[in-house]
This record gives C-alpha cells, structure tokens and sequence, in this order.
C-alpha cells in the first residue's frame, strides 16, 4: 500500500470546546431515564413510605409536650444515643423526628445516588456499552453529565416528597421545605463524589466501593462529633463538636430544621456539589474510557493450593463480603450490646414503647425484650448476606462464569455445594460474632457476665434456622425460577423483616406474622428456648435446598 | 460408531417458540479436526453446550467419547477441555489463577506446557481478569485447555479475539495436540480458519445440517473468485462455460469461476496477455450463495460476508 503518499495533508480539526463537549446529553438523559424507569422511581416511592412510617411513628410515640421532653432528656446527655441516632435541638416533634430519621435517610439518599453515578458511568464502559455509545456523536462530558441530571432530579423527587409528607402532617411549613432541601443537598453532595470516584476507581465495583465508605466516612465521622458534643443548659438541646462539620450527613443535621432553621447551611452542599461535579469534569479530561486513575496491582501468577477448588474459588469470591458483612455486624451488636444497660432508662420515656416490646415475648423484663428485639434484627442482616451468598450462583451463571467451571470435572451440585458452604458457615460464624461481641460489650459496661452473656449469644445463634430458610428459599428458586431468583430472594428478606421483625411495632395479626420465619424463632431470653420450631425450620431449610439443586441438576443454563 | 469421538443424530433442542437445533446430525471421527462452520446463530454454540451438557437436548441422539453428555458430565469432562467464544473469568482472580484453576478442575494440567504457552501467547498472568481484554481472555481459556492433556478439545469460535500472530500460535497448538492423538471440534465462521486446520467440515444452518464432508469435497461446489487486467482486450470471455457474475471493461473483467473450468479460462486468459491477477479462494460466504443464495435474507449475506472478511 503507497496511500502515505497519496493522503491528503492532515489537516486539525479545530479544537471542540463548551457546549460540543455536551452534545447528546438530552439523548443520554432520556436513555438513562429510560433504563431507570423501573429502579429511580422505587427508590423514591420506597424513600416516601419510609417517611410515612417515621413520621406516623414519632408522632406516636411521643405525642404529648411530657414524652418529647422526656425523650429529650434522655437522648441528650447519652453519648451512645447521639453517636447512633443525632445530634438532638429541642423538644418540637419536628425537631424530635430530625434527630431520629435524617442520619438514616441522609445515608438511604447517598446510597441511591451514588449507585445511580456508576450505574450510568463506571457500569456503561464497563460493559462496553460507553465506548459504542462514545463512537457515536456524544460530547465527552455528556455521559457524566446525564448521569448528574438524572441523580439530580431523582433527589429532587426525593426532597420534594419529603416536603409533602411533612407539611401532611401538619409540622412547620419552613422547617419541612429546609428538610427536604437538606436532604437533596445530601444526595447531590454524594452524586458529585461518586462522579469523582467512578473516575478514580478502575472498576464499577471499586467505585461504588470507595464511594460507599465516603457515605461510611461521613457518618462516623459525625457520630464522633455528636457524640463529643456538648449538652446546652436547657438539658434538651446539644451542640455537636467540628467533626459533624467535616460530613455532608453532619451538615444536614445541623441545618436544625424545625429548630432554628439554618438556611445557610444549604450553601454547603451548593458548593460541595459544584466542586466535585468540577473536579469529576477535570478527571474525565485526563482519563481514557475504561481506565481507571488508580492502577490495579498485578497479583500472583499462579493458584495458590487453596484456589484450587470450587470451595476455594467461593470462598475466594465470597470472602469480601464475608468480612465486610462481619465487620458491621459486630460493630453493630457491639454498640447494642454497650446501650443494653442504658435501655431501661430509655424505653421508660415512652409507655407505648413499653408495649411495643412487650407484645415480641412474654417477658417482663425489658433488657430481655431488647436483646430478643435487636438480636433479631442482626439475624435479618445476617439473612441479607445470605440471601446475596446464595444468589451468587444465580450470578455467577448469569455472566457466564458458571460454564467454563461446569465444563471441567464439577458436577454442578458440587458447584452449588461450594457455595453454600460458604453461606452456611458464614452465616453461624456472623451470628456467633454477633452475639459474642454484644454479650462483651454488655458485659463490658455493666459487669454483668455469668447468665446475660449467654443470653445474649443464645439469642443471636438461634436467628439461623431462620436464615437458613431464607437461604434454602433461594437456592430453590435458583434451580426452578432461575430468571426470578434475584427478585424472590429479596423480596422474601423484605417481607421476613417487615412481617418479622418489625410486624409487632405494626400490629399486623398474627397469621401475617407467622408468614417470616423468623416469627417462628424462639424469643430467647425472654422465652424458653424451644427444640420443635427450631428443628421445623431447620427441616424445612434443608427440604427447600434439596429442591433446588435437584431442579439445578435438571434444567437449562439460563444466561 | 466406536471410533467416532462424537456421534450425533437428530439432534432437536427449543428454546420456548424458538427451534436452535432441528433434527441436527454431526460425526467426528477419532483423532480429527472437525471444522463446524455456519453463520451466527446457526446453532454452533447450543450443539457445543449440549456437548458439554450444560444444556439438555429435547430430542436426539448424543454420544460423546462413548457416553451421555448430560448423565456421564463429570467423567467426560475429565477428557475433554472446552474453549467458550465469549470467555467470561473471575474479576478478582488473575489470568494465571484462572488457568490453574480451571486446568486443576478438569483434571490437572502439565505445568512446562503451561509456562510454553504463556510465553507464545504473550500473556501476562499476573494481571486481574478484570483487566483483560477479550482477546486476551480468550488466551486465558486456550492457555487452560492445551495445558490439559485431554482426548478431546471443543472450540467454541476460540480465536475471534485473536490477532493474526495469535491465530499461528492457536494453529500451531491444535497441530501439536492432534499429533498426539487428540480430537479436536472446532467451531467458526471463518473458513479460512477451518480450512487451514481441517480434516472434515460440517456445515450448519438454521439448526440443520446443511453439508458435511472433506474440505476438497466441499471446494467443488465452490467458485474461484478471479479479477484479471490483460493487455488484448477480454472481449468474448462471458461466452466461455463455468463462468459466472462476469464483468468486462475492455481490458480488465471480474468474474467467478467453477474448479472444472479454471483450467480452461487460464488458458484462454494467457493468450490475452495477462499484466495482472489476482484470485480469491472460495469463501463461505460463497459456499451458502451457491447453495442457498436466493433462500438467504439479506441480513444473513450481511452477515456471512462480513465473517468471511
């Protein structure tokens, strides 16, 4: 070939700038809105029914002027209630229903955000969907861009719903438009550092990785400063010490709506916004497609012994979350385990609380009830990384690496087998750390060893019947329902927790109760401990197993 | 059929209202490179993994080394190594952990082959799957399956990621195994490929077996593509037999040209002076117009055009 010669003098294009960077954003906007038609608007419906439920619950609760104040009283001074719930400033029921709820939606809204970020930027080159849609005219920082927009508005949604549900309930038109603009500020806060982090990672993974522990950052690094504040003389309002200050969830405590109303506030978010969103553009600049900013080490060039089978590639993919799973929980049980002795004082400020923990187990005694309460809510958790073990497999089949494995020597109930072996053990090990770090932690500020330690990791190991089952549910639905094992296996969890676990706080009769297996967990201690019901669910764990890996055994590989 | 490393027969697999394979027949003879060729979504893949076993078969006949793919799996995948077209790996695990995995669960695999074939295929196998690309995965997977010493070998369109200098490694490596002894089916839509590997080809189609045979068998239902500039003018040159599509322009033509008749036009093309020429061997694509040309759609032509290159 001579065409060197023949090719034209190479001319420059003329350097694109501003607004030809964008192009085709509006086109990406409606595709990403497209693809999210179903998930976004979930969320936000989700993030509403949440609200419903708190607010119709705080108020509730603390009705009367003498309960807020009692509340107040209590939560202030307590430096474990600070750190775990927020700061509190003032006894109005809007005010009491900041302290107990933003922290939790601040993180719900940054989790929702930055999942939607490299959803529509990290993912899409990912798969390879970025580099055809990059090929086609589309401005370079235009898939960002529509991914911000698109972040943007669902919190926009999210905030504006807040608004509603507040001035629903009758609480002060200002403090409930500065709640809901606080809690966008949060979102958008975390869209522009997950914008940067989707840059800096080299995988979807890794970014969604590093910007989750951004939103874990902020609120520890607020429940420090919470927890170091100061109790004002009143006796019912705190002052958080700096930290609060350095965290966008922090910041939108501190917004006090409902107490105070600090409008100016919001010019934070405004201008952490704008400056990750301005530093994501920059990093976007320097960055190839598909490239991340920090580099992957290189790692061993051959199989350790360990690898070498299919329990040792489970447990080498399971094992992140595993530890990650262990590390919450126990930092969890740990901080229960440690406010066990302060919850006698705190359920006093209620009556109905009283009740309310009254109706889970036939115990009089609180700090029973309490452990009954919270251990089983760690065992929902515990069902959660089960539920995500067992559906590995359904993962691992839908990307295509369940074939190259099934086609050496593994027999596919071998396959199946690996994994769960992973999941069961797992599962024992987090309920035993669960309940041993709250035991200690119990034992730690009260003293008390001997009979409340046992308590409280009998009340922990027990939850795994009910896991199981919850386990045994998914691999039954891998093996028949391949295509709706995702959806059933969270969807069950979802309804174990609602009918569960937190049934009684809803009053629902009891044959919506009995529907989660762990309605069916003995309520150690505030019970006996009872053989039938655990053998029953134990039974029925391991008939709904077997079902599946007879039906694996039988069907199809569905990618 | 004792010899026979695979035996299939009427072979029918659906997928809800779609039929993959329709009453499908295939034979691979013992110590054979068996080319499997056919447009995409022929049905290539699904025979593979009902080979494979990781899917059933509705209807048919399947014998794989002597045994049932779906009930005796684990025995004969013990024999077999499977290259997939598409190699999906382990993120998190490097290209090195991934072939002494998968080389491991199969049965072992020889660890000097292993370390000859990362160096000619040039594969870093300390970097994470993750960041592979497809080609290179797909060295992960080839690396895998010639380090196994296995009877059979099934290729999945194994080389669709290769670059060129790969794709004389990848020959050279099912030449080592066969000389061995070794069967080896290899898929594609690229009958070059096939061509300069095979002993026999079968040719599928909308899930049927459309042709089978030896590849000089094959080429006589095949054109010679010619395209010829000569000094004397080509006038009369569409009147001779066996030639087809013919395009003259005073001293240059193209046409296409049966195997029986190639002789002939050379002959005739001599005394016109020829400057230059330049023939194409028959191409698959030709082999499905030939065969089936007013049956394809234009998609399917699209198609087979752009895979013969």
């Amino acid at each position: 070939m001579t065409t060197d010669t023949l090719a034209p003098p190479e001319t420059t294009l003329p350097a694109t700038a501003g607004s030809s960077e964008l192009t085709g954003t509006v086109r990406l906007l409606r595709l990403a809105a497209r693809r999210d038609r179903i998930l976004l608007p979930v969320w936000v419906v989700s993030l509403g029914v949440l609200w419903l439920a708190s607010v119709a619950s705080i108020a509730g609760l603390y009705g009367s002027e003498a309960d807020r104040v009692q509340y107040a009283v209590t939560v202030a001074p307590s430096v474990i209630a600070r750190a775990f719930e927020g700061p509190i400033f003032g006894t109005s029921l809007g005010a009491i229903l900041m302290t107990e709820t933003f922290g939790m939606f601040g993180v719900l809204v940054a989790i929702m955000s930055l999942q939607a970020i490299v959803r529509h930027t990290r993912l899409e080159e990912e798969t390879g969907r970025a580099e055809l849609v990059g090929s086609a005219v589309v401005g370079r920082h235009a898939p960002l861009t529509a991914a911000l927009l698109l972040t943007f508005a669902a919190n926009l949604a999210v905030g504006a719903l807040t608004v509603v549900i507040l001035l629903a309930y009758d609480l002060p038109v200002a403090g409930s438009l500065l709640a809901g603009l606080l809690l966008m500020g949060v979102g958008w806060s975390f869209a522009g550092i997950a914008a940067i982090t989707a840059q800096v990672s080299a995988s979807a993974r890794g970014a969604n990785g590093l910007a989750g522990s951004v939103v874990g950052l902020a609120y520890f690094l607020r429940a420090v400063g919470d927890g170091l504040g100061e109790v004002a003389a009143s006796g019912v309002e705190v002052s958080s010490a700096w930290p609060s200050w350095l965290s966008p969830i922090g910041w939108g405590q501190q917004g006090r709506a409902f107490a105070g109303d600090r409008w100016w506030v919001l010019a934070l978010f405004a201008v952490l916004a704008v400056a990750t969103v301005a530093v994501a553009f920059a990093l976007t600049r320097h960055r190839d497609v598909g490239v991340g900013m920090r580099p992957v080490r290189p790692g061993p060039a051959h199989a350790s012994a360990a690898l070498r089978s299919p329990v040792g590639l489970a447990w080498r993919l399971q094992r992140g979350s595993v530890l990650g799973w262990s590390v919450g929980l126990v930092i969890a049980a740990a901080v229960f385990g440690a406010i066990g002795d302060e919850v006698d004082a705190f359920l006093e400020t209620s009556d109905e609380l009283v009740e309310l923990f009254a109706q889970l187990g036939g115990s009089e005694v609180l700090v029973d009830l309490f452990i009954v309460f919270l251990m089983g809510l760690l065992a929902v958790a515990v069902a959660a990384f089960a539920v995500q073990g067992v559906l590995r497999l359904r993962n691992e089949e839908l990307a295509g690496r369940a074939e190259p494995l099934l086609s050496t020597a593994v027999a596919r109930t071998r396959w199946m087998a690996s994994h769960l072996t992973v999941v069961v053990a797992g599962s024992v090990g987090m309920l035993l750390a669960v309940g041993l770090a709250a035991g200690t932690a119990y034992g730690l500020v009260t003293g008390e060893w001997g009979s409340r330690f046992t308590d409280w990791v009998l009340a922990a190991v027990v939850g795994v019947a009910a896991v199981w089952v919850l386990a045994g549910l998914v691999v039954a639905a891998v093996g028949l329902l391949p295509r709706w094992a995702t959806a059933i296996g969270w969807g069950a969890l979802g309804v174990s927790l609602v009918m569960g676990q937190l049934g009684a706080l809803f009053e629902l009769p009891q044959w919506v109760l009995n529907v989660s297996p762990f309605t069916h967990v003995p309520a150690v201690p505030a019970e006996q401990l009872e053989w039938l019901p655990l053998l029953v669910l134990l039974a029925v764990a391991a008939g709904l197993t077997t079902i599946g890996l007879v039906a694996l055994r039988r069907r199809d590989l569905v990618t | 059929m004792t010899d026979a490393a695979i035996h299939v027969a009427g072979l029918t697999k659906t997928f809800g209202p779609v039929t993959a394979l329709d009453r499908f027949d295939l034979d691979v003879a013992t110590g054979e490179v068996h080319g499997f060729l056919g447009p995409n979504g022929a049905g290539k893949s699904t025979t593979i993994r009902i080979l494979l076993g990781l899917l059933r078969r509705d209807r048919g006949e399947v014998v794989l080394l002597g045994g049932d793919p779906w009930h005796d799996a684990v025995a004969l995948h013990r024999r077999l190594a499977y290259v997939p077209g598409d190699v999906h790996l382990w993120p998190s695990l490097t290209g090195g952990e991934a072939i002494d995995l998968l080389g491991e669960l199969r049965g072992g695999l020889d660890q000097r082959r292993r370390a000859e074939l990362i160096e000619r295929f040039r594969l870093d196998p300390t970097k994470r799957c993750s960041t592979y690309s497809k080609g290179n995965r797909q060295k992960v997977a080839i690396i895998s399956a010639f380090s196994s010493r296995v009877e059979l070998y099934l290729l999945d369109e194994p080389t669709s990621g290769l670059d060129p200098l790969m794709d004389t490694v990848f020959q050279a490596c099912v030449r080592d195994v066969t000389a061995e002894g070794s069967t080896v089916l290899l898929s594609s839509h690229i009958l070059a490929e096939v061509e300069a590997l095979g002993d026999r080809i079968t040719i599928i189609r909308d899930g049927r077996r459309v042709e089978s045979g030896t590849l000089t068998e094959l080429r006589h239902l095949t054109r010679t593509s010619i395209s010829v500039a000569t000094v004397r003018p080509l006038e009369g040159l569409a009147a001779l037999a066996g030639l087809h599509d013919v395009e003259v322009e005073g001293t240059h033509a193209r046409f296409e040209v049966e195997p029986d008749a190639l002789g002939a036009v050379q002959r005739w093309l001599a005394d016109r002076e020829v400057l230059a020429l330049t023939s194409s061997p028959p191409t698959l694509q030709q082999l499905f117009l030939r065969h089936y040309g007013e049956r394809l759609t234009e998609d399917e032509v699209a198609d087979v055009a752009e895979a013969a290159r």
